[in-house]
């Protein structure tokens, strides 16, 4: 397997604008000849096939929801980062790549990194052009708010509903190139399989899923861009329709699947509370701007938290991390939630659960204040919770939130399998072993608006691309594949259905491969997922049929494909005998307690290769070293 | 607590379709409303039926696909609220709820509450934009803009396009959907070049896709989860009039 990872040579200031000097270039009568599928229309997929469009190729979108406006990057709440020093407070795009690659504990790639907060900045001016109404101060200029892992404010926002506003920017860029007739979009068709030919990707197989026909479609190139993991773990913040099953797909038809284990949890949610809960929610983690968190320092203290005087209460973020306080990146954050919460002070019924506390910046700003900055966060809390935040403090816990593993791609954002480009959270780039906060939709940007557009032009000009049609015997085979599999499903008849076992399977990853990890436990979580996935194939009830809309075989699907990314998720925790980031080993810590590198000896990519699943999942590791021109790998400390 | 549910189930666009019952005795109080509703298909796929089709997705009130009509009121009874983060803590004991798709010629039934919405992206496609190609943005200060403009255009724009404004109008009309993005992208600097072409061009696909015409019912407003307000209407009314004569 070839990770070649094509980093430019040169300082890393001029990497990229010598990569795009150098570049070839596809002439705008030739564009018209080609095209291209995009996978996936959140704000990686959707800039990406209007930027494409623009261009002049031909592009085709699909997306599982009935629009492209509905992606799950329509729920990102906090913001988006950008070097633009706006508030004078010495940021730079230095600062910006050197953050990230910090707050990813050194397991990026500096040259992808650098670029990614080169680019941050012509993001802002493109969504502010295409009228996304960011927060402004009086004088009418943006304004900015902080986020964890950063001592500089970079964050733009629109007010508590940023994804929603850039999403719907990129998706009305692509709405008008679909009716300039240059995107054919396909909304609730979903992706289950790849097509390679001679060794290239040229196209895709899909279900309707209104009618639930198999579908062929081909193309010169096919960039996927379908999101994160997160909902192996079942319960998460995801939207629930997230999933790997495009990106799995792909990885068994030979891409290369990059660090699975490096899951974030994020620090700011709303506890579970029972068992027929669907999904978590997540609170913005700029409340801990002004949110201050705590548990009593007395252990089953069950008082009412507002009886709790000042001396008994255990602000442990901010003992601990002087300089960052409540700010700490998310892995810190939630890891710390968990520590208190084995030592046994935590609240609420469950005890799973820490309080986020506004008493303080309500008597110091005025309750009105508060509302106007996190007013919609706080009735969302207490439309769920039944419980006034303005009262009395938030319970909060972590829960799953994005996946930073994903498909491996190189500098051009392509996978090993040519033709196959990866963007977004689908793709495993940027953001190491932890993203911090606002940094995702930057990242789906970069790469939809002002990475990919390039990069699959230089790869068009050069690839030697034959005419395929579908009715090439690679699209009958792969189209037969997907049909066999649904019919599979369909045909099992057992009697628990796929929630069950998705839950089921959740609990296991939660409890083994959430936010700290053991060898034992990894070992033990293996075999149970084995076991689980065996009996699932004998034992699973799938209702109705393949020919008509049928959401339940949908997810059959998708957890069949959850159960074999769940194995190599354990396979590779196991494998990494180091802390870092979010990936916490708890046989690898500093004496305080944080995570400890092995720079040594882990400093790569991981990068698994697919080989088959007979009762346990075949796979063979590959290395991509990371190396560090530019920056000195240090301990992370947030002190 | 124990909840009698009157559900409407059509196999597909061509299927006439029409009400059934289920009796659920096992609702928790601090469910979502969508979560009863998993329950139910869980005991129905258990039996050997067919559960009831439904859309959602973000279950957080932001990606807007999951209206549904609940005691003839478009996303249920509380104001301001998606049919997903509507809870079972507002009903009691023995209720009985009806539950259908969001009706209208414009938003054909896919299945059971499931529609076709397709109409509102063709809306948007129409000029639901500011033409600004990539890369050749200007730098985002050099276009000040009022806060209070900007605050404005941005309740506009938090429309979630769940379409329970049409659900809701004797009409049929999509005008509030219309007009929350016009009101949005025609008030802010960016927006003003394309004003006339983008009123006329989404007003007239609005009429070609078949939704109604806008008689101030207001029965929109009540219902919409994010609080648009009419008074978009009025001005996409100018806007338009003043954009043809
Ligand atoms: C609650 C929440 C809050 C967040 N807040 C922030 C924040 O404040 N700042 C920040 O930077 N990040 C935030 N994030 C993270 C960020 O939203 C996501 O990482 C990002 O939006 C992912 O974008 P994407 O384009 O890669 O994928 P997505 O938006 O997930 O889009 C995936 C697309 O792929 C399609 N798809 C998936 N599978 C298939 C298939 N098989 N076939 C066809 N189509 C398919 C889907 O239909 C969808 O269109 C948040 C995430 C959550 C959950
Ligand atoms: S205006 Fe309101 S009701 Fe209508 S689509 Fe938008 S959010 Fe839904
Ligand atoms: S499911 Fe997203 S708005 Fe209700």
């Amino acid at each position: 397997m070839n990770l070649d990872s094509k980093v430019p040579s040169g300082p890393l200031e001029e990497k990229w604008s010598n990569y795009l000097r150098d570049i070839k270039l596809v002439s705008p009568n030739n564009k018209r000849k080609h095209k291209i599928i995009v996978v996936g229309t959140g704000l990686a997929g959707a800039s990406a096939a209007a930027s494409l469009a623009e261009l002049g190729y031909n592009v085709e979108t699909f997306c599982i929801q009935d629009s492209a406006r509905r992606a799950h990057s329509i729920a990102a709440q906090g913001g988006i980062n950008a070097a633009k020093n706006y508030q004078n407070d010495g940021d730079s795009v230095w600062r910006l790549f050197y953050d990230t690659i910090k707050g990813g504990d050194y397991r990026s790639r500096e040259a992808n990194v650098y670029r990614l907060a080169e680019n941050s900045n012509n993001i802002i001016d493109q969504a502010v052009a295409q009228g996304v109404p960011f927060g402004r101060e009086y004088g009418g200029l943006l304004d900015n708010r902080s986020f964890g892992g950063a001592q500089v404010s970079r964050t733009f926002y629109s007010r508590g509903q940023t994804g929603q506003q850039l999403l719907l920017g990129a998706y009305q860029a692509m709405m008008r190139m679909v009716d300039a007739g240059k995107i054919k979009d396909n909304p609730r068709h979903e992706m289950l399989d790849l097509v390679v030919v001679d060794g290239k990707a040229r196209g895709i197989i899909t279900r309707n899923l209104i009618d639930g026909t198999i579908n062929r479609f081909e193309a010169d190139a096919v960039v996927l861009c379908t999101g994160g993991y997160g909902n192996v773990f079942y319960l998460s913040t995801n939207a629930k329709n997230s999933n790997v099953t495009a990106a799995w797909r792909c990885h068994k038809r030979g891409a290369a699947f990059a660090n699975p284990c490096f899951v974030q949890i994020h620090p700011t949610c709303i506890p579970v509370s029972g068992d027929y809960q669907s999904k978590l929610t997540l609170m913005s983690e700029s409340l801990r701007n002004d949110g201050r968190v705590w548990v009593p320092r007395k252990k089953g203290d069950d008082r009412h938290p507002n009886d709790i005087p000042e001396e008994e209460r255990f602000y442990y973020l901010e003992e601990r991390y002087p300089s960052f306080g409540n700010l700490v990146p998310r892995d810190v954050a939630s890891r710390n939630a968990k520590m208190v919460t084995d030592d046994g002070l935590g609240v609420g019924d469950t005890g799973l659960a820490v309080y986020l506390d506004f008493r303080d910046a309500i008597k110091r700003d005025g309750e009105d204040a508060i509302r106007a900055r996190y007013g919609n966060l706080f009735d969302m809390y207490q439309n769920i919770t039944d419980e006034n935040p303005y009262k009395q403090p938030m319970k909060i816990f972590p829960a799953v939130h994005y996946t930073m593993g994903g498909l491996w791609v190189d500098y051009n954002l392509m996978s090993n399998i040519p033709g196959l480009f990866v963007a977004g959270e689908a793709n495993f780039s940027d953001h190491g072993a932890n993203r911090l906060g606002a940094s995702a939709l930057m990242q789906g940007l970069s790469d939809g608006y002002f990475i990919i557009p390039y990069t699959i032009g230089n790869y068009i000009a050069d690839a030697d691309l034959e005419e395929v049609s579908t009715e090439h015997k690679s699209f009958g085979e792969a189209a037969s594949a997907s049909q066999k599999q649904l019919d599979k499903l369909l045909s099992v008849k057992g009697d628990k259905t796929v929630i069950e076992f998705h839950r089921e399977l959740g609990k296991i990853m939660w409890d083994s491969v959430g936010i700290s990890r053991s060898k034992e436990g990894l070992e033990n979580a293996i075999e149970k997922i084995r076991a689980l996935r065996e009996e699932f194939w004998q034992n699973v009830r799938v209702p109705g049929e393949a020919n008509y809309y049928n959401k339940y075989l949908e997810f059959a699907a998708r957890v069949a494909d959850f159960f074999e990314l769940a194995e190599l998720m354990a396979i590779d925790a196991l494998d990494r005998d180091e802390s870092c980031g979010c990936h916490l080993r708890d046989e690898f810590q500093t004496e305080e307690g944080e995570a400890l590198r092995n720079d040594e000896e882990y400093s790569f990519v991981s990068a698994w290769e697919y080989l088959g699943v007979n009762g346990k999942l075949e796979t063979k590791l590959h290395k991509e070293d990371l190396e560090f021109e530019f920056v000195e790998l240090k301990q992370r400390s947030y002190k | 607590m124990t909840i009698n549910l009157k559900i409407w189930r059509q196999k597909n666009t061509a299927d006439k379709g029409g009400f059934q019952e289920y009796k659920l005795n096992d609702v928790n109080e601090h469910m979502s409303f969508l979560e009863m509703l998993d329950v139910l298909n869980e005991h129905l796929i258990k039996e050997g039926k067919e559960p009831v089709e439904f859309d959602y997705d973000c279950r957080e009130g932001i990606c807007g696909s999951c209206n549904m009509v609940i005691n003839g009121r478009a996303h249920g009874p509380k104001r301001l609220t998606a049919a997903c983060q509507l809870h079972m803590r507002n009903y009691n004991d023995g209720d009985t709820i009806v539950i259908e798709p969001p009706r209208a010629a414009a938003f054909p039934v896919i299945k059971d509450l499931v529609v076709d919405r397709s109409a509102f992206d063709r809306i948007i496609g129409a000029g639901g934009y500011v033409s600004v190609r990539t890369g050749s943005a200007p730098e985002a200060n050099l276009i000040p803009v009022e806060q209070e403009t900007a605050n404005t255009a941005f309740d506009y724009a938090t429309c979630i396009g769940c379409g329970a404004c049409v659900a809701a109008c004797p009409n049929s009309s999509a005008s509030l959907f219309t007009a929350a993005k016009l009101s949005h992208l025609n008030r802010l600097p960016q927006g003003k070049p394309e004003r006339k072409k983008r009123t006329i061009a989404m007003v007239e696909q609005m009429e070609k896709e078949g939704f109604g015409d806008c008689s101030n019912y207001a029965e929109c407003e009540a219902v919409c989860p994010v609080g648009i307000s009419i008074a978009s209407i009025a001005e996409m009314r100018k806007s338009y009039v003043k954009a043809v004569f």
